[in-house]
């Protein structure tokens, strides 16, 4: 039989304990694997990316539509979007060599090497690590900055809430406070996703006549261009607000960004 | 016909999360919902079959010393398909699914019939023994992910059965059903169920718990 001759058959009419099969069949297997594998991450990768796109597109659309009148302006600034930088945190340049495309905020805040940790007196919103580098949205006419938004987060009382803060060109009046993800109590907490409330940000102020931070959610009736009414019975998700955008607009947050911006520009 | 066995054996009877108690991290996770419950089913059931067929056609090649890590590679790989599947042609679903696809490879129930029935029986009966057992479990699941779904928001795969008070209606969910423990609770219950039917499953306790008297024998 000239088939006994064969290489392959050969090979598999050895013994199963036999070295050389051993070797092989390990080999093969993870060949083949590692063949399938490829092929199929490949073929599908376009499908995926243009998901994770379009996930991004209509998280930004949500938040731009609800900024009053920013369509009009991005129209006259000829342009369908905002633009993605990513800014180093600690000395509020913009950081080279990170792609914003791909850049993502919530993974890079937990993994210890893109992250730093907060000192417990620094860590007024309850964060105990941050990013390093986190993504700014900037929206610009002629090299003048029109509107910035920043995308902050802190604890509320029972969950982390994400916003996005969008700041018009002074950088200290408030565009537009977007509530992203929160879970805080239905009923109570939660409220602050509801659009009546977000509409109580426009045009206040993140910081008091001599320019220190001061934005603040109040129990009861805001007095100050800087304050907010709060939701009874939801003090706690108030406080937890105001510390996540005193800390995200102080010193370890964007602050240096910011002191930057106005200092230089863009 | 006996290969049908196969199939229906593992259903009720033999079913692998009331029988053996495998695979319940995923029965606890992925079951707060009817659709992720399913979705989780159907990839499992996929890749039981898929594995079962793979392993079985190469059995009597497989040296004894690597057959393991054989089937794990083999597993990993289906799983990492099904995974790419999913995310490339319901996107939404496997942000909800989250690592739970991936972590079917560590659920025994995969690597527990490849080693105990693909390894020495043909590819049919391996691949009907795969859908069975997938079966088994997809039945376990869908029952906890109805209950918890329907008791914890009052809908089954996202349609409203019973209008919830937050909405306007009557009915107050039980917060409970949305937490892990619920699954454990349901998974326990249908456990005893299982067993009150026949008698003969209940293990022998390997321990008898002391109660502080004396023992008497």
């Amino acid at each position: 039989m000239a088939s006994r001759f064969h290489p392959w058959r050969r090979f598999l009419a050895r013994p199963n304990d036999d070295r050389v099969k051993t070797i092989g069949i390990a080999f093969l297997v993870a060949l083949v694997s590692a063949l399938v594998v490829s092929v199929t991450s490949v073929t599908l990768k376009p499908l995926q990316e243009a998901h994770l796109a379009a996930e991004r597109q209509a998280r930004m659309d949500k938040m731009l539509d609800t900024l009053p009148g920013l369509r009009n302006l991005m129209l006259e600034a000829g342009v369908d979007g905002l633009e993605t930088r990513v800014v180093d945190l600690s000395d509020g340049s913009f950081a080279e060599g990170v792609d914003p495309a791909s850049y993502d905020l919530v993974k890079a805040a937990e993994d210890p090497e893109t992250s730093i940790i907060l000192s417990p007196d620094a860590d007024i919103a309850g964060l105990k690590r941050i990013a390093q580098y986190a993504p700014v949205y900037l929206l610009e006419r002629d090299g003048k900055l029109l509107l910035i938004v920043l995308p902050v987060q802190g604890a509320g009382y029972q969950s982390t809430i994400r916003a996005m803060l969008a700041l018009e060109a002074d950088l200290v009046t408030i565009a537009a406070l977007t509530i992203v993800e929160q879970g805080d109590t239905p009923g109570l907490g939660s409220r602050i996703e509801e659009p009546e409330w977000q509409a109580l940000w426009p045009g206040k102020k993140i910081s008091d006549a001599d320019g220190n931070i001061a934005i603040s959610v109040v129990r009861g009736e805001a007095r100050e261009p800087y304050e907010v009414d709060g939701i009874s019975g939801a003090s706690k998700t108030g406080t937890g607000i105001t510390n996540m955008l005193r800390f995200w607009l102080g010193d370890h947050g964007f602050g240096p960004f910011l002191d930057r911006l106005r200092a230089e520009g863009i | 016909m006996s290969l049908i066995r196969h199939v229906t054996d593992p259903l009720i009877r033999g079913n692998p999360v009331t029988l053996q108690i495998l695979g319940i991290c995923s029965a606890l996770a992925v079951t707060t919902s009817l659709s992720t419950a399913v979705t989780m089913s159907v990839a499992l059931t996929g890749v039981l079959i898929a594995s079962g067929a793979i392993i079985s056609a190469i059995r009597r090649h497989v040296p004894t010393s690597i057959r393991l890590i054989v089937q794990i590679t083999i597993i990993a790989s289906l799983v990492i398909v099904i995974d790419e599947i999913l995310q490339a042609y319901a996107f939404e679903m496997s942000k909800r699914l989250s690592i739970f696809v991936g972590l079917i490879v560590t659920n025994c129930l995969v690597l527990g019939r490849a080693e105990a029935f693909a390894m020495r029986n043909p590819v049919l009966p391996s691949m009907l023994d795969g859908l069975g057992n997938g079966l088994g479990y997809s039945l376990i699941l869908v029952i906890v992910g109805s209950l918890r779904e329907l008791l914890g928001a009052g809908s089954l795969m996202g349609r409203t059965i019973l209008p919830t008070v937050a909405d306007g209606g009557w009915f107050q969910p039980l917060g409970l059903m949305q937490l892990a423990p619920s699954a454990f609770f349901i998974l326990g219950l249908l456990v005893w169920l299982a067993r009150a039917i026949w008698p003969e499953q209940a293990e022998e306790p390997e321990f008898r718990i002391r109660t502080g008297r004396p023992d008497r024998d």
